[in-house]
């Protein structure tokens, strides 16, 4: 059943160039087919992209827009993140847009009308998530109540609980500090270059580091005499990947420079990456979401794993809360309205599956940020809320649609 | 008797790869109660399969006359419209409908879609009562006993006009009480003029109720016997379901000298286990067993004697409510709660159902081997993805999993090399004790030969093999020693010396012993 993937593979190789010598692009194709999905999630990223970087002549690319399309999804894409494990493990969290506008309120409570120093406030907040989150996670794991049950009531919980604190009312404004960190750039230092100068820096910093991991990837792989990528592959690779954050850098550095949000995404991206690629515990969550059974036979603490996760997606919902409310400045009861479906939304275009065991951190930033283009394109040219939504609605089921129409397609 | 009800000529079923049928006929008198009996994978329930229409016509090769007329079922109900009713051995009701729901479902006193529920009550009660059952038709069928819902699929057979009832093992998950009800009312029935069918392990159950067997083996069927004759012994039976040539193959193997006063590596003490559900029902009972290093024991038993029951309680726990017993390794009582523990124990098991319980079938060969084990290729909770894959590779090449790389999804691969993933999984996570249990179901004959190997291998380097098997030639091919289950309890142990199909067969075929 396995050798026919390859011949009813929609890539669109004319027979006869793949024969000539040019084996670059038939590699490339192959590498592309063993993740679909990603890959075909980070190319319709970039249509989109180039779609309304024509369609807003050229404005959705100008350096301050992408300075704001970070800021305005930077906190969808936190949720998503944390949402992605909690799909991974095989289960779903309705309540973390209550939840973000609950830490909201409290943080308001703790800094506004307590004068509380907020880097205090700010631990308080993110230990009142992770408890939030574990008690969710205690009835999930523990007492084995359904997550979309626990997770439902935690919706209209924390929803309630927000407006008893708020009194209904919308209180600000936040300490100029923790403003700076939600809505702030990284500071200016050294001589004037037209170009931020930090953001320059870090930029080079994080490609040497890239470069850097994928040569001793490939080096480790070697002295364990495991096969690698051809030569030719892996340079192309390596281009791709640094033109993609080099142009990424110079956009940022030729306005304000990097704001302070992207630095705790990338942190964030990089750490929730690392720990689903190659810590024990990421192997677990993916277990226990591709085959319960076999994961507690295997001896995996299948319990103990999933109290994690939401402790995790609670302790994420605190901080999108605490960046929320920073950036508009208040805590509004109104605050994380229908976040949670974003951050749903965005796993599943970005390569979650609704029965768990499927996903990368890397596929809901990809798919937070389609649904962040998407709206930041369609504000530009003018498209109202109404269709937006509509519009929405349509990306999630033709992405979804796509990846049970490939799998069947395979036959797997 | 009036003449076959039921001929059922020279039948052919293959499926892809395998041919469960080659063969078969079966000629079932009008009145009568025919039972069909046959080691596991004999190929009962492919028969029956494609008599009721489950394998549509078309799909097999050979003839089915019914009543004397070539039938051509495409699906269930055109056999059902015809007199022709089978009720599973996993019941199909739905738990949370009423007996009288149930029992018309899919045929409901309705008109035009409004279902009349006067009617509906009326005629339920009725066919509850002739199957004799009092209970109200509005009770829930998940408020009943196991026993009582045998009867109830009875009733819903009933309400079809059934002509040929087919009963797989209806017996299996019952009681004794319910089980002699149960094969009562198949004699009730029968008076009634309604022919069975019924396919059954237990020879004192074929003698009670049964008219005529037909023995299958290997996919044909053997020989039809008339229960009543006087020749007609259990032991004439078992040996026409054992009697194969013994073409399978196994690796050259020393048996195994037990040394002189260790201690077993695992030893059971009267370990009791009773039906998660059912708790009154005891699914394991009071069974003791040791194992030695080095050694092979077989646990041999038919579907439903409790093996797997007792592998998976042992090993953390995981089927059932345990109601007493020790554990010992190397001499030592040790506790097996969870999984984890039964593990850093050095006990592993190695599931029949790998599908479901060994593998991740969406995750790569390489993850789905380190799990049970990942701190060995991990330092301070990380996985180090390159000694991953290396003992993957390794894997892949030792056990000769057919792959190209180990990236492969589990899912993809035969089941051969899939069970090859599930063994190396517990292998690579170094047990002293290896708990296999079926571990050559549905695979082919050179992959089996593959696996016999690699278990002879394990007992070779000292580790206590526990073999759970239904069929008997490799049992008596591998093992060092053989027990057998029936009905939850140990019936027997034999030496390799001592043990042939016909006597384990014996054993495992004996009901309680107390009801003889």
């Amino acid at each position: 059943m396995s050798t026919d993937v390859t011949d009813k593979s929609p890539a669109p190789a004319p027979p006869g160039k793949a024969a000539d010598g040019g084996g670059l692009l038939q590699l490339m194709l192959d590498g592309m087919r063993r993740n679909m999905r990603q890959y075909g999630m980070l190319i319709a990223l970039g249509l989109i992209v180039a779609l309304f970087a024509v369609w807003t002549d050229g404005d959705l690319l100008l350096p301050r827009n992408v300075s704001n399309l970070v800021l305005q999804n930077s906190y969808i894409l936190i949720l998503a993140m944390g949402m992605m494990l909690v799909i991974i493990a095989g289960h779903i969290d309705l309540s973390v847009g209550s939840l973000t506008a609950f830490v909201g309120s409290i943080a308001a409570v703790l800094m506004v009308k307590n004068d509380l120093p907020w880097p205090l406030a700010v631990v308080l907040c993110l230990l009142l998530g992770a408890a939030a989150g574990a008690m969710q996670g205690f009835f999930i794991a523990y007492l084995g109540i359904p997550s979309f049950i626990v997770t439902l009531a935690g919706m209209l919980l924390f929803r309630g609980l927000t407006e008893i604190f708020l009194e209904g009312q919308t209180l600000g404004p936040f300490p100029k500090g923790l403003q700076k960190v939600a809505n702030g750039f990284l500071p200016e230092v050294g001589p004037n270059t037209n170009y931020h100068n930090l953001t320059l820096l870090l930029g080079f910093a994080l490609i040497a580091f890239v470069i850097y991991q994928e040569m001793r990837d490939r080096k480790r792989s070697q002295e364990f005499s495991l096969e690698v990528p051809p030569v030719k592959l892996f340079v192309l690779k390596i281009v791709a990947l640094v033109s993609a954050l080099l142009t990424v850098t110079l956009l940022l550095a030729s306005y304000k420079g990097a704001p302070v949000v992207l630095l705790i995404l990338g942190v964030l991206v990089v750490g929730f990456g690392y720990v689903m690629r190659n810590a024990i515990v990421g192997r677990h969550i993916y277990a226990i979401g591709g085959n319960l059974p076999a994961a507690k036979l295997s001896g995996v603490k299948d319990k103990k794993v999933t109290f994690l996760v939401f402790l995790n997606m609670g302790m994420m919902a605190a901080l999108a809360g605490l960046v929320f409310a920073a950036r508009f400045n208040a805590a509004s009861p109104k605050a994380g309205l229908n976040f949670e479906l974003e951050a749903i939304a965005a796993s599943f275009i970005g390569g979650a599956s609704m029965s768990g065991g499927v996903g990368t951190v890397l596929g809901a930033i990809i798919g937070g940020l389609v649904l962040g283009v998407l709206n930041n394109g369609m504000n530009l040219v003018g498209v109202g809320t109404d269709w937006q939504q509509v519009i929405k609605g349509m990306v999630l089921l033709a992405a979804v649609g796509f990846d049970v129409w490939n799998k069947r397609k395979v036959g797997s | 008797m009036a003449g076959p009800v039921l001929e059922m000529r020279s039948i052919v079923k293959t499926f892809p790869g395998v041919k469960a049928l080659s063969d078969v006929t079966l000629t079932v008198q009008q009145g009568e109660v025919h039972a069909i009996c046959g080691e596991n994978g004999a190929g009962k329930s492919t028969l029956m399969k494609v008599l009721s229409g489950v394998h549509p016509h078309g799909s097999y090769e050979g003839d089915i006359l019914f009543e004397g007329e070539i039938c051509t079922f495409k699906d269930i109900r055109a056999s059902e419209q015809h007199g022709i009713v089978i009720i599973h051995q996993e019941l199909a009701l739905v738990p949370y409908l009423s007996l009288a729901e149930n029992i018309f479902l899919g045929n409901e006193h309705a008109t035009r879609g409004i279902i009349s529920w006067s009617e509906t009550l009326k005629h339920a009660t009725e066919l509850l009562r002739r199957v004799g059952l009092s209970d109200h038709p509005d009770t829930r069928v998940a408020d009943i006993g196991v026993g009582k819902q045998q009867l109830v699929e009875i009733a819903k057979a009933l309400s079809k006009k059934v002509k040929l009832l087919i009963l797989d093992e209806p017996t299996a998950a019952l009681n004794d009480e319910d089980s002699g009800k149960l094969l009562d009312l198949i004699l009730e029935l029968k008076k009634q003029g309604i022919t069975s069918i019924i396919i059954s392990h237990k020879l004192n159950e074929i003698r009670k109720v049964a008219d005529s067997v037909t023995i299958l083996r290997d996919g044909r069927s053997i020989e039809t016997l008339d229960v009543k004759a006087k020749e007609t012994t259990e032991d004439r039976i078992i040996s026409g379901m054992v009697g194969r040539d013994l073409e399978h193959r196994f690796p050259e193997r020393t048996p195994h000298e037990p040394e002189v006063g260790a201690a077993p590596a695992l030893e059971i003490r009267n370990w009791t286990v009773h039906h998660p559900i059912d708790q009154q029902r005891k699914v394991v009972d009071d069974v003791s067993l040791q194992v030695r290093r080095g050694e092979i024991v077989g646990i041999a038993g038919l579907m439903g004697a409790g093996r797997t029951e007792l592998a998976m309680s042992v090993f953390g726990r995981t089927y059932g409510r345990y109601h007493g017993g020790k554990v010992f390794k190397d001499g030592k009582e040790i506790r097996t709660k969870h999984v984890p523990e039964a593990v850093k124990h050095g006990i592993a098991y190695v599931t029949e159902d790998r599908k479901h319980y060994g593998l991740n079938l969406i995750d790569t060969i390489g993850r789905n081997i380190s799990l049970s084990a990942l701190g060995k290729v991990s330092k301070r909770g990380v996985v180090d993805e390159h000694e991953e894959r290396q003992v993957a590779e390794d894997f892949r090449k030792s056990m000769n999993i057919k792959a190209p790389t180990v990236f492969e999804q589990v899912g993809r691969l035969s089941g051969g090399n899939q069970q090859k993933v599930v063994l190396s999984k517990w292998i690579f996570a170094g047990p002293d004790v290896l708990i296999l249990d079926e571990p050559t179901r549905g695979i082919d004959v050179g992959a089996k030969f593959e696996i016999y190997t690699v278990i002879d291998q394990l007992a070779a380097q000292g580790k206590a093999v526990v073999f759970i098997s239904s069929e008997l030639p490799e049992l008596l091919g591998m093992c060092d020693r053989i027990y057998t289950m029936a009905a939850g309890r140990l019936t027997g142990e034999f030496s390799r010396a001592e043990a042939t199909q016909e006597v384990l067969m014996r054993q495992m075929t004996k009901d309680k012993e107390v009801t003889r």
